[in-house]
């Protein structure tokens, strides 16, 4: 193992001391001088046809600037996929969700704001509306978008291997559906933004996104104006998780108000509107066959998938093939059968949220694979190590694991959670459950079809040598990437962290594609990588010649240049250093070691201004089928999760007591982040497991949007969790590092549902586990059991 | 019709005009510039505004200006002493609680009027403590952590001032 200085280590986060004190500015902290609020005119209706919009009162109220609707706007397509344009900025001619963007108007205040769109007249004539994936698939019903038959948005068919000769030899075949509910970010900082267009038509925007080059793309298609002219900055960012992954109808229209008024244009969600703009997780319903041997070695798998997409396709065409594709690993498995697709209804659109795609896909399997160990009398981790890949392994769908330590991960948790101990011996009410998962460590392609770098990174040296600025685009949403970048700098360049700064998230400082997919240190950790070794080699150039030494003979570490042999005169440079620098302190002296910012200021006084460039981009990853993309990825991390859980067998109340995780993250850049990220994905799934869901009225309305009636968990309801951090050196990884933000939440739901089984002796086949869900199964099994008791007279197991 | 109204902030007497339904929260974000209150929700359930209004920690969206009118507060801008953080901000900090930073002064500050009147809680009553602010990042292990540790260094130092 090698010895780091700075990476591997528990560093305090370089931002959170500010965050601490209330200095770290989120965009609602940033005021501009003379700026005007803007908001959005919601439609009320979940599908209708606009007759006619009347702006003439509100844009007479004094106080306000502007009044925008499509006529002003235009019908420019929008949305994540090329493959799936299907948004425009404001509803042209029908609304299609309640909640649909039909105007907007900028104003002096928000209260002026507000009541101007209150004066805004819009006729509409209802249509039938479809709110449900049953009603938008029967047999004639009203369209969502013309051009989507049958309200389908995108379909996916792949088989991999052949599944039914396959499942002609198995022992044992099982068949279960399985259905979740549309979950919410739940990230506690709502969406907001700042538009300024100078009077040449550059236009700044600051918004809390974690995409800000894919804002820029898409504000400049929309709006027709040059990417050069366009620069999106994202101040600190109160969590994303997904839905702040794509350009928004508020960052746009901010940026149109802006250029429209000349003056600068602050919007904001209200949490409520923040559902409404939800583009978090789909509702899933999953059917999965599974065959297997009698020796438990699973043969096939057959997937079908019904994702309720809301009214747009958003990263929709992503999440449906995701569904499919996530299944391929961490089990060998020959052959594989999916068939997906996204419903359009008429309510708010979905997207992204960790785990994209592949988290009900996940718990929907682990949780059959457990019953499949119950009826095959294996115990659930024997069976689960029977099948597990390991690294060099390719599934059948061709996503190449290079690194894998799920076998490590799985006896990890084995161990850290007793489950020797545990399984089979609680008592009814308590129960213990297991799963496992991976995730992609970055997507292996951009959203848009690109030969793009997916990480550009310049480092520029002070002009003194005392440290460096590392320049990227990349997004700090709050899982760490300034600090895990800054430490991989610092390490490369073998300066002390302090001495590195960094700026992120502004697309001035070069491309990247921002903090989705678990890709930020991975893609952009290379990138720095990359541009720190330029640097280093800029200055030892330098230092070399000056020396008359071999560059291969001296290194820096700890801010201090090393020589491989004694007797080095670097006196000349030391003292050029000190002329430099006559009546400051804390010089270096006599014959002490010499210094990175003496070599440093020697390299600049030589060359110039030093900068180092880095960039990055996986190389071609994946088959060749159809769809191919969307699961490759240079690396995957992989995790494995032991859950234990009272049930209150009255009540029907789940308590999760304890969590063990283990979560192979390829090499730990900060292993307090790395804790903090696999902790925070249970929790999100957690909630999703226990009780979030994104409830609606019979007109499509929200039902509960607020944090009062969607519930996240609290700290009452999130146990201690006993992490653990499994190593497995990824080849393809900056240090051998991988992803951890999205691939620790796959187990965590079916983990929960294999120990409510174990507690109840009853599988769920839907979430959310609410007391009312649990409560009602209990009962039934109650009355199934005394039903049974007084016809069989046998004493039945449970 | 402004009201006009005298508060202490972080020590500082401050005299504002505001609104009857202008919150306490808009006043010390907007008027006072004290941006270090969150907003996360505007209706009492996500905490990230929380503030010690007269020595007991408040949701400041649910709090009227004018009714905290005479009132003592304190934000997380009041928290830090010069020169460095306060013990519970360090605790935050080297425990790895913060990752998004949006709850953190309002978790900060629960933690504070936790602390001020328990020193030594247990973790059940810390969890209890901090359940009416939410964190979506952190999954509130490295929280406990920070302010079981936060109370461990607090304790020891007043202790070592009795000596």
């Amino acid at each position: 193992m090698k010895d780091y200085s700075v990476i591997n280590s528990r560093a305090a986060r370089i931002d959170a001391p500010d965050k601490a004190c209330g200095n770290a500015n989120y965009i609602d902290d940033i005021r501009v001088p003379g700026m005007l609020f803007g908001a959005l005119l919601h439609s009320p209706l979940a599908h209708a046809k606009i007759l006619r919009i009347d702006t003439s009162k509100a844009e007479k109220l004094a106080g306000v600037k502007a009044v925008v609707t499509a006529r002003d706007a235009g019908t420019a397509k929008y949305g994540v996929s090329p493959a799936r344009y299907d948004e425009t900025l404001f509803c042209l001619d029908k609304v299609r969700y309640v909640g649909d963007e039909v105007a907007a108007v900028a104003a002096v205040d928000p209260e002026t704001a507000f009541e101007a769109l209150s004066l805004i007249q819009v006729d509409y004539e209802a249509l039938p509306a479809v709110l449900s994936m049953e009603e938008a698939m029967a047999e004639g019903a009203s369209l969502v978008h013309d051009e989507y038959a049958g309200n389908i948005a995108a379909e996916v068919h792949h088989e991999f291997g052949d599944v039914e000769a396959a499942l002609a030899q198995c022992d044992l075949i099982r068949t279960d559906t399985f259905k979740s509910k549309r979950q919410d970010g739940g990230f506690l900082e709502p969406q907001g933004c700042i538009a300024e267009c100078d009077s040449r038509g550059y236009l700044t925007l600051r918004t809390s996104t974690q995409v800000p080059h894919y804002v820029q793309r898409t504000v400049s298609m929309v709006l027709g104006i040059p990417i050069g002219k366009v620069r999106v900055m994202k101040p600190y960012v109160g969590g994303g998780f997904g839905p702040k992954a794509s350009a928004s109808a508020m960052e746009i229209s901010a940026c149109f108000l802006a250029m429209k008024t000349g003056k600068p244009v602050k919007m904001n969600f209200t949490r409520e509107e923040v559902f409404l703009h939800c583009r978090a997780r789909h509702q899933f319903v999953h059917t999965l066959t599974t065959g297997v041997k009698k020796d438990g070695t699973i043969l096939a798998l057959k997937n079908e998938c019904h994702l309720e997409g809301g009214a747009y396709s958003s990263f929709g065409i992503a999440t449906v093939y995701y569904a499919g594709s996530l299944l391929g690993g961490p089990y060998r498995l020959g052959n594989m059968k999916y068939d997906g697709y996204r419903v359009c209804t008429n309510k708010p659109a979905c997207g992204a949220q960790r785990g994209h795609g592949g988290v009900i896909a996940r718990a929907a399997w682990e949780q059959q694979l457990d019953c499949i160990a119950e009826e095959l009398g294996m115990d659930p981790i024997d069976f689960r190590l029977k099948n597990i890949m390991e690294a060099g392994n390719v599934s059948c769908n061709d996503l190449r694991m290079n690194s894998l330590g799920m076998k490590e991960c799985i006896e990890a948790v084995r161990e850290g959670s007793g489950w020797g101990q545990k399984k089979g011996r609680l008592p009814r009410g308590k129960g213990i459950g297991m799963a496992c998962g991976f995730f992609v460590s970055g997507a292996g392609y951009p959203i848009y079809r690109s030969d793009t770098y997916h990480a550009t990174v310049t480092i520029h040296l002070a002009e003194d040598g005392e440290g460096i600025h590392v320049y990227t685009a990349s997004a700090e949403i709050g899982q760490g990437s300034d600090t895990t970048l800054a430490m991989i700098a610092a390490e490369t360049l073998g300066i002390p962290l302090d001495s590195v700064r960094i700026s992120s998230g502004d697309t001035d400082f070069g491309v990247d594609l921002g903090a989705y997919s678990s890709r930020q240190t991975l893609m952009t950790g290379h990138a720095v990588k990359e541009a720190a070794l330029d640097v280093r080699r800029q200055i030892i150039d330098v230092l070399a010649n000056e020396l008359r030494v071999d560059p291969a003979e001296f290194d820096v570490k700890d801010g201090v240049v090393v020589f491989t042999h004694e007797g080095v005169d670097f006196t000349h440079i030391r003292k050029r250093y000190l002329n430099e620098h006559r009546g400051w302190r804390g010089l270096p002296e006599g014959n002490e070691s010499l210094t990175f910012q003496e070599a440093a200021r020697i390299a600049y006084l030589a060359k110039g201004s030093i900068i180092g460039k880095g960039r990055y981009k996986p190389l071609p990853l994946g088959g060749t089928h159809k769809g191919a993309a969307v699961g490759t990825s240079p690396a995957y991390g992989c995790s494995a999760q032991v859950v234990e859980v009272t049930v209150d067998m009255e009540t029907g109340r789940i308590t999760v007591e304890k969590m063990t995780d283990a979560h192979d993250c390829g090499f730990a850049i900060n292993r307090t982040s790395v804790e903090g990220q696999m902790q925070g994905s249970l929790s999100m799934g957690l909630g999703e497991a226990l009780f979030e869901e994104v409830k609606f009225d019979a007109k499509g309305r929200i039902l509960n949007p607020d944090f009062a009636e969607y519930k996240i968990p609290t700290c009452l309801d999130m146990p201690n969790v006993g992490t653990i951090i499994v190593e497995s050196h990824e080849p393809y990884g900056p240090f051998g590092a991988k992803e951890v933000g999205e691939g620790a939440i796959m187990p965590t739901i079916p983990a929960i549902l294999n120990a409510v089984y174990d507690a109840t002796g009853i599988r769920f086949h839907e979430l959310p586990l609410t007391p009312e869900r649990v409560f009602m199964a209990l009962r039934e099994k109650h009355i199934e059991k005394d039903h049974k008791t007084s016809v069989e007279g046998s004493k039945i197991h449970g | 019709m402004k009201t006009l109204i005298h508060l202490k902030v972080n020590g500082t007497e401050q005299e504002v005009a505001v609104e009857p339904n202008r919150l306490l929260v808009d006043l010390l974000r907007d008027e006072l510039g004290l941006t270090g209150t969150k907003k996360g929700c505007g209706t009492g359930e996500c905490g990230a505004c929380t503030v010690i209004l007269n020595g007991k920690p408040v949701n400041s969206c649910l709090v009227l200006a004018v009714r905290a009118n005479g009132g003592e507060i304190l934000t997380i801008e009041g928290l830090k002493p010069p020169g460095g953080l306060h013990p519970i901000q360090k605790a935050f900090v080297e425990k790895g609680a913060i990752q998004c930073g949006f709850c953190s002064p309002g978790m900060i500050l629960s933690s504070y009027s936790l602390l001020q009147k328990n020193p030594r809680p247990s973790e059940e009553d810390t969890r209890e403590a901090l359940s009416g602010n939410l964190c979506r990042c952190t999954g509130y292990q490295k929280i406990i952590e920070a302010v079981q540790d936060a109370a461990a260094r607090l304790t020891s130092k007043s202790t070592g001032t009795r000596r």
